[in-house]
């Protein structure tokens, strides 16, 4: 085995991985915007992404670009169908803030 | 130093840069812009890891799609009023800082921890399982159940979002 044929470890990935994830947690925190607050939700989404094809290249195994592509697909519905409560929303409130949308809190 | 490094240093550095300027400018669109920018550096690093199939993909559902569709409710709802939308109470966002700092903390002991493989050397089939002919065929063999729930699921998505969208419910 020869390493200097890829130089870069699992771990620089990871931890890219694990600022992104942060990044977002943040963001859905700190921003009062529902649409940002979805964008932020992404980020995490694509940085879960970014850790399972790391595993799945260094375990060489294909089932984490797999889960991926489902993960992909589950994040398509759920923007669709988010976007659109968003719309509902704005129709009613004509708000998108996320502190005065409280009709469901106890 | 390992000019393969200096590249992926680069690529990360702008992809952490356009996530912060993500959740720190106040106009949405901006932030879709800089969330764009994020999404094409994570298909860099995916093909840094002969992820060929999921970089393409990336790019065309996110940054192609997905995008588009926050672009345009952005847009659609016009929102006037930015300025109200900014956070005030500065008690609550330093609580949010702190959240942030403790999973960050506890996510890199994770990965501090040791694990069952060779961190530093990507198997040789690496660039073997990252193509479109490998992933299709484990797609439609071994996945594929939860291959078709996933067609299910994308049309139980459409008809929501049609329902959901719509002016009044007849």
């Amino acid at each position: 085995m020869n390493p200097s044929v890829d130089a870069i470890p699992l771990s620089y990935y990871l931890g890219v991985s694990a600022i992104l994830f942060a990044i977002g947690v943040a963001g859905v925190l700190t921003r009062r915007n529902a649409i940002v607050v979805f964008m932020c939700i992404e980020l995490m989404l694509n940085s879960v992404n970014l850790t399972l094809v790391g595993f799945s290249a260094f375990l060489g195994s294909t089932n984490g670009q797999i889960l991926v592509f489902f993960v992909m697909a589950v994040a398509a519905a759920e923007t669709a169908i988010g976007l659109a409560i968003i719309i509902a929303v704005f129709r009613n409130k004509q708000t998108i803030n996320i502190d005065e949308i409280n009709i469901m809190k106890w | 130093m390992n000019v393969e490094v200096v590249f992926f240093s680069i690529v990360s550095i702008v992809a952490i840069a356009s996530a912060l300027m993500m959740i720190t400018r106040r106009n949405p669109i901006v932030g879709v812009l800089f969330l764009i920018v994020n999404f094409f550096c994570l298909s860099v690093l995916y093909l840094f890891l002969h992820a060929q199939f999921i970089a393409i993909v990336q790019i065309l559902v996110y940054a192609g799609a997905i995008m588009v569709l926050f672009l345009f409710v952005i847009m659609l709802l016009n929102l006037g009023d930015e300025e109200k939308l900014a956070e005030k109470r500065s008690y609550r966002r330093i609580l949010a800082y702190a959240l942030t700092a403790v999973i960050l903390f506890q996510i890199m002991i994770g990965i501090a921890m040791p694990v069952g493989l060779n961190p530093f050397i990507l198997t040789a089939r690496a660039s073997e399982i990252g193509t479109v002919e490998y992933i299709g065929r484990s797609l439609y063999t071994e996945y594929l159940f939860p291959f078709e729930i996933t067609s299910l699921l994308l049309l139980a998505a459409i008809v929501g979002v049609i329902v959901l969208a719509k002016k009044k419910f007849q």
